[in-house]
């Protein structure tokens, strides 16, 4: 039976629902003013932002991140990006549950080395073992490790988030077979975080079934960062098509002509 | 007296400083922040009652853009 198009297909993550299945970073652009017209062009539902120190040498009349980006029009991500330990990344996250009045929802990253930002599998565990029973709905960046995923699930994360490759390297889709276990063997949604360098990096993830994608540098580094967040956003919706509508098989060695081969004129 | 705010000491006149007084000095009235005493965090509800002392160190935090 063929799907219907128009069948509703929103992302569900903790009974929160999105239309969009492209999440994006907020950091690395040249202004807000930039920032938010690519998160306009992207049509992105979820934005991360980073927890830190106010600058006090700020004057009161700086515009800053909350007033380009309203709290009331998308969905915060706060993230841990910059902790080293399950303790630093907790203290971060519920802070940031305090400056956004009660929102729960949080992205949970613990690195383990600043060389390649690779995640901290243990701490990540620890961390997020504590997050969910303090309340937090706990989306949670991590290796391409399937046990560890599944850990990550059992513990009660709400979206298992594997990297594709290393945290801003634009190195794409680096182990296409791990990341298909893991959408395999995990019930929550599964969401590339980190390493999606172009548009096609972006749609070989959901047509492996990934449930989104979370990027950052893709876009804000390209050389036109708003049209890179509109071929974001389309290399998302193909992927997730060609997904659903199910790729034909491959056949090694073995051509099928597409035409008839009745009737040819002779 | 000298109080720790985000890493760096600041001197203020007097023996404490209330969290209102504290904010407006700072320049943040209107400003969207979270504040950590001594690594307690202060709920926006319990906000007026704060005051802080010599010593004391505290954290000012808000959302910048990240990935």
């Amino acid at each position: 039976m063929d799907r219907n198009l128009n069948k509703n297909d929103d992302l569900i993550i903790a009974g929160r629902s999105f239309q969009s299945r492209l999440l994006i970073g907020t950091g690395k652009y040249n202004n807000f003013e930039q920032t938010r017209a690519a998160i306009d062009a992207s049509e992105s539902n979820i934005v991360t932002v980073a927890i830190r120190r106010i600058n006090l040498g700020q004057s009161s009349d700086e515009p800053s991140l909350l007033e380009f980006l309203p709290p009331s029009e998308f969905t915060y991500l706060p993230n841990t990006a910059g902790c080293f330990s399950s303790d630093d990344a907790i203290r971060t996250l519920r802070l940031a549950r305090e400056l956004l009045d009660g929102h729960n929802l949080v992205k949970l990253e613990v690195l383990g080395d600043p060389d390649t930002l690779f995640p901290n599998v243990v701490e990540t565990i620890n961390a997020a073992k504590i997050l969910v029973k303090d309340g937090f709905d706990v989306m949670v960046y991590t290796s391409d490790d399937p046990i560890i995923a599944k850990q990550l699930e059992d513990i009660g994360c709400c979206a298992i988030m594997p990297l594709a490759s290393l945290i801003g390297s634009g190195m794409g889709i680096l182990n296409p077979w791990n990341l298909e276990i893991i959408i395999d063997k995990v019930n929550v949604p599964v969401i590339v975080d980190a390493g999606v360098g172009t548009a096609s990096d972006a749609t070989i993830a959901m047509e492996l079934g990934c449930d989104g994608v979370l990027m950052n540098t893709a876009i804000a580094l390209a050389d036109h960062p708003i049209l890179m967040a509109s071929a974001m956003k389309k290399a998302i919706e193909s992927g997730r098509e060609a997904f659903l509508a199910g790729r034909m098989n491959k056949k090694l060695y073995s051509a099928s002509p597409s035409s008839p081969v009745r009737g040819l004129i002779k | 007296m000298k109080i720790s705010i985000n890493g760096s000491v600041k001197e203020f006149k007097g023996k404490k400083i209330t969290a209102e007084e504290l904010i407006a000095q700072l320049n943040l009235n209107g400003k969207r922040f979270a504040i950590e005493k001594n690594g307690e965090i202060i709920s926006k509800n319990y906000f007026n009652g704060i005051y802080f002392n010599d010593g004391d160190k505290i954290e000012i935090i808000g959302a910048v853009g990240g990935g």
